[in-house]
Parts: structure tokens; C-alpha cells; sequence
């Protein structure tokens, strides 16, 4: 089954993958080994699980300045995710975004992204048109 | 996003790759955040530590670092955050080479760019304060929201990368904070427990901060009785935006944008209260008396010349504890000055080590916690401890007396 989802205009290219939902928030320096490229913090929801080249998904950003860094060093290593969803981003993943140069969008007109969307959903970005494409796996 | 001429040339790159960076990634922020033009901003102050930025942000440096003067230098004053790395002391943390290395090449490359290194989170303190309805390009969000909600400057939460590009073609994107409408309260809460001491400020300010919890979300605080000083509502305002992301507040008669209540709008908005219940139930998880202690931090904010002082006073005549740390972190410049006047060697004569120009949790906090095998960590900073949870610590929370007493006893007084 395929949806589309509207949202606020957002960073980076075109970019196609798999999700990993959580309703839970975000930060790179305090939820992740960015070496492994998991979610490390014991109590994140996705805690243990692989990040790279994945459509991540969540409720919001947070944490201080340095994700904004973050995203670039991760990109550089080929450890990091294709994009990030959010339903409201902050400054802060935003102008990390743009300087790694991956896909993020936020504000979806249809609700909450982390409903609308499963993981193992396969999801293609268009972060100019703010606009997301789901095509479901399940049932 | 509208661009005037200047701007458009920098697109264009007739003043240089590093520029025509810079107004790109401004372009791609101002428009998810609906910008319509650019704001000239008049400092930029930029957090990159090397933990952080990594091989790749130092490359970046290096790249803008090789061209022309014309081409490389900051067009406003640009000045930084704490640095990772204190040269004069790494060594003994269990810092390695490796990371003294990429710090040592990150501050070549500023020098080229004539960025000043100030190392500090405490600029409105020690450097420049901005004037009210000042817009600046600030990181650190300790920094940010003191000087959007003390100063009454104009800033929003820009990341290392947006500092950066602020220093370059010397604007930000008009959005957010720069915009009146943003600056107006959401929540209103009174205050029915009189903070006392920095300790309190900054655990009023963690639970405004929790219930505020969003970037776009701003308090209103009725109740304070007393005016704070400058390190009372630095606790405060740190701990509120890190627990809460938050970038502004405004107190009732003493912050220079609310007067009264509603030059906020919080005449609109429901009163919450914020009881000594919520405050004693905050306090309850870094409570841990009698506890063996490994270290002791002040940091979260850097320490000022005032507070650098009152620590001096606490260890007079006194000794640490043979199985505890106490590591003190201020900038350079109070560094100097409080070297001058004897207090370093006082902290020192204690048995405390004084870090210049490096903050505890931005220093490789995971790294040197296991170097020297410090797990149970004391502060009176209650943003370090919300954040130092996540790197492999058990963080509790004391006044800076009760921490000092900790120190000697070696355990949590």
C-alpha cells in the first residue's frame, strides 16, 4: 500500500530507505555510538539498533549545539542515517542537516509521523516539495 | 529568501568558496524556518569542540583555512565556545595525542580564519555582552538564552556549522528569535519556593525548562522576590535550556523585555504553579548522601571570576580527600585573572586541578571519566548533571559548599 504525506519544505535531496520509527526524541551526541553507528543510550527506544542508511523517525530534537556537528562526522564515515523525520526539528538538526547535506523534514500536515509512519515502511524523501512517500510492508 | 545584492554576489562566489558555503547553508536553514530576508548579526560565537566536529569538521577548517585572506577572514567579530582540549594540562586527564593533535590543527585553522579563540561559554560575562535588541549569531545554548533573555539580544540556537556561516557573511537568517512574535510568552509560571543560592537557580530553571520542553516554547515567571545576580541566573537559564531546549525567558519586572506581564502577552496565558513539591521531586534522583564520591566538577557553566573566588574561599585551609577529584573549569581569561590574585594557587593548594578554557562534559567526558575512574561525579551545576548521565556517570547534585565538604570527607556530605 502507498500514502503520501505532506509536510513543511525541508533539507538536503532526494533519498530513498527504510524506516525506524520511535516516539521518542533525538540527539546525536547523547543517543548514539557513532562509531557502531547504534543507538546507545540504555533508555532511547531504539536502544541497540543500527541507524546507518536508515529513514529515522522520531517526535522531536534535543540536547545542546553539538548535533550540529555531528551529522557532518557521521556522514563522512559512511555511518549515518539517509535522513530524519521529525514532527518539530529544531534549529539545531536543521543546520546540522544542511551541512551534511542529508535529508530532514518536519511539521506533517496528516498528524503525528511517528503514527503515519511503521518501520520497515520503505520511504522516499523529496525535501523540496515537503513531501514523503510510504509504501507499507505490512498486512 | 529575499538576498540583496551583497548576498547574491556572495552566492554567486565573487567573494570566495568559503562565503558562497557560508550563504548557501543560511539559504537551506532560512527556509525551513519560513526566513524571508537575512538580519546583519554583530559577533558570532561558535561551538566546536573536537569531540564533535571530528577529522571531518577539522578538514573543513583547513579547506577555508588555505585561501586568500580576502577570502577566509570572519566578516564580523567571531569568537568560541570551550574548547576540548586544555594544551597545558590533557596529559594528566588521560587525554591522548591524537586529540590534542586535531585541537592543535582546529585553532591554526580559526587563527587563518581571525576568528578569536576565547574558549568560553561565559562570553556575556567576560567578553562583550550584547546591548538589548542586538542580533547576534550565538551557540552554546547556555549563552544563547542568557543573552536573548538577560541582555534582550536577538538570537536563536546556531550550531557550530551556523556560526560559522554567520562569521562569514556576517547575517543569520531572519527567523525565530529575530522576529518579535517569536519572543512572546507561552507558558506562565509563579514561582512558589524563593531560590537561594546558585544550586536553586539552576534547579528552578531545569524544571521550568522540563515543562517548557520545545525550542518554541517560552516562559513567563512570575513570583522571583529577589533580583538574581549574573551567576544566579546563569545556573538558571543553562539548566532551563537544557533540560528544555529553551531560548528565552522572561521574569516578571526584572528581565529588560517584561516590564509587567502582559508586554509579553502572559496577561493571556493560564498561571502554572511550580510548588516546593516539584522542586524537592527534581532534586530526589541526584540526591545520594554518604556515598563514596570520585569527582567532584565545577563547570556548566565555566566558572566566573566571582564564583572562582567563592571556591577559593571554601578550600582555604583544607585538603581533598585521597580518592577524590576536584576539577574547576573557567575560561583563559579568568584563568589570568584569577591567577594574578592568587586564587588558582589557592584552589590548587587544595588539591583541585584548574582547567583553562575547556567545559567538563565538551572535554572527551567519557574518555577521561574511564581514564581515571571516575564514576560517581558531584556537582552544583544542574545542567552537568542532567547531561553527564548519558556518558557513563553517576551524577549527583550539592551546593558548591556541600561540594567542597565532599571533597574532604570523600563521600556526599
Amino acid at each position: 500500500m502507498k500514502k503520501e504525506l505532506k509536510c513543511h519544505v525541508g533539507i538536503g535531496g532526494v533519498v530513498e530507505g527504510e524506516a525506524l520509527v520511535a516516539n521518542d526524541n533525538f540527539s546525536a551526541r547523547y543517543d548514539l555510538d557513532r562509531i557502531k553507528g547504534i543507538f546507545s543510550r540504555p533508555n532511547h527506544a531504539l536502544a541497540g539498533q543500527s541507524y546507518k542508511d536508515k529513514i529515522l523517525v522520531f517526535n522531536t530534537a534535543k540536547g545542546g549545539v553539538a548535533s550540529a556537528w555531528m551529522l557532518h562526522e557521521m556522514t563522512s564515515r559512511d555511518m549515518a542515517p539517509k535522513a530524519i523525520l521529525f514532527n518539530t526539528a529544531n534549529t539545531i538538526l536543521a543546520q546540522g542537516a544542511a551541512l551534511a547535506g542529508m535529508a530532514m523534514c518536519d511539521r506533517f500536515v496528516d498528524g503525528d509521523v511517528t503514527q503515519l509512519i511503521q518501520t520497515g515502511d520503505r520511504v522516499t524523501v523529496y525535501p523540496d516539495e515537503g513531501r514523503v512517500v510510504v509504501k507499507t510492508t505490512g498486512a | 529568501m529575499k538576498l540583496s545584492p551583497k548576498e547574491q554576489a556572495m552566492l554567486d562566489g565573487e567573494l570566495g568558496p568559503a562565503r558562497q558555503w557560508a550563504i548557501q547553508h543560511q539559504q537551506q536553514v532560512g527556509r525551513m524556518f519560513d526566513a524571508e530576508d537575512m538580519v546583519e548579526a554583530s559577533q558570532a560565537h561558535m561551538m566546536a569542540d573536537p569531540e564533535s566536529i571530528g577529522e571531518a569538521g577539522v578538514a573543513l577548517f583547513e579547506r577555508f583555512g588555505s585561501l586568500p585572506e580576502a577570502e577566509r577572514r570572519v566578516a564580523i567579530p567571531m569568537i568560541t565556545d570551550p574548547r576540548g582540549v586544555d594544551l597545558t594540562c590533557y596529559e594528566p586527564l588521560g587525554q591522548t595525542e591524537e586529540m590534542a593533535g586535531l585541537e592543535r590543527r582546529f585553532i591554526a585553522a580559526c587563527q587563518k580564519l581571525g576568528i578569536l579563540l576565547t574558549d568560553t561559554c561565559i562570553n556575556y560575562q567576560t567578553i562583550m555582552p550584547p546591548v538589548q535588541g542586538e542580533h547576534v549569531a550565538y551557540g552554546d545554548t547556555g549563552v544563547v538564552i542568557y543573552c536573548n533573555s538577560v541582555c534582550g539580544a536577538r538570537s536563536n540556537f546556531e550550531g557550530g556549522p551556523s556560526a560559522l556561516a554567520a562569521g562569514l557573511t556576517g547575517r543569520t537568517p531572519r527567523y525565530g528569535l529575530h522576529l518579535d512574535r517569536y519572543r512572546q510568552a507561552t507558558r506562565r509560571f509563579v514561582v512558589r519556593q524563593q531560590p537561594r543560592g546558585l544550586t536553586d537557580w539552576g534547579v528552578l530553571g531545569a524544571v521550568i525548562g522540563r515543562k517548557s520542553g520545545s525550542y518554541w516554547a517560552i516562559p513567563v515567571i512570575e513570583g522571583i522576590e529577589r533580583v538574581p545576580n549574573s551567576d544566579e541566573i546563569k545556573h538558571m537559564g543553562a539548566a532551563m535550556a537544557s533540560y528544555g531546549s529553551t531560548p528565552l525567558f522572561h521574569i516578571v519586572g526584572i528581565t529588560p523585555e517584561c516590564q509587567t506581564l502582559s508586554d509579553v502577552g502572559g496577561d493571556k496565558l493560564a498561571a502554572e504553579d511550580i510548588t516546593a513539591a516539584e522542586i524537592g521531586e527534581f532534586r530526589r534522583p541526584f540526591g545520594a548522601k554518604g556515598e563514596k564520591v570520585d569527582v567532584v566538577v565545577f563547570a556548566a557553566p565555566q566558572l566566573s571570576l566571582v564564583e572562582m573566588q567563592q571556591v577559593a574561599d571554601l578550600c582555604r585551609g583544607k585538603s581533598i580527600h585521597k580518592d577524590t577529584d576536584l576539577i574547576v573549569c573557567t575560561p583563559p581569561s579568568v584563568y589570568s585573572d584569577a591567577k594574578r590574585m592568587g586564587l588558582i594557587d589557592g584552589i590548587e593548594s587544595f588539591g583541585a586541578r584548574v582547567l583553562q578554557g575547556t567545559c567538563f562534559y565538551q572535554q572527551y567526558a567519557r574518555e577521561i571519566g574511564e581514564a581515571n575512574g571516575w564514576k560517581r561525579l558531584l556537582s552544583n551545576s544542574t545542567k552537568i548533571v542532567n547531561i553527564l548521565g548519558g556518558y557513563g556517570y553517576q551524577p549527583a547534585l550539592a551546593s558548591m559548599e556541600d561540594c567542597i565538604a565532599s571533597a574532604v570527607a570523600g563521600e556526599i556530605v
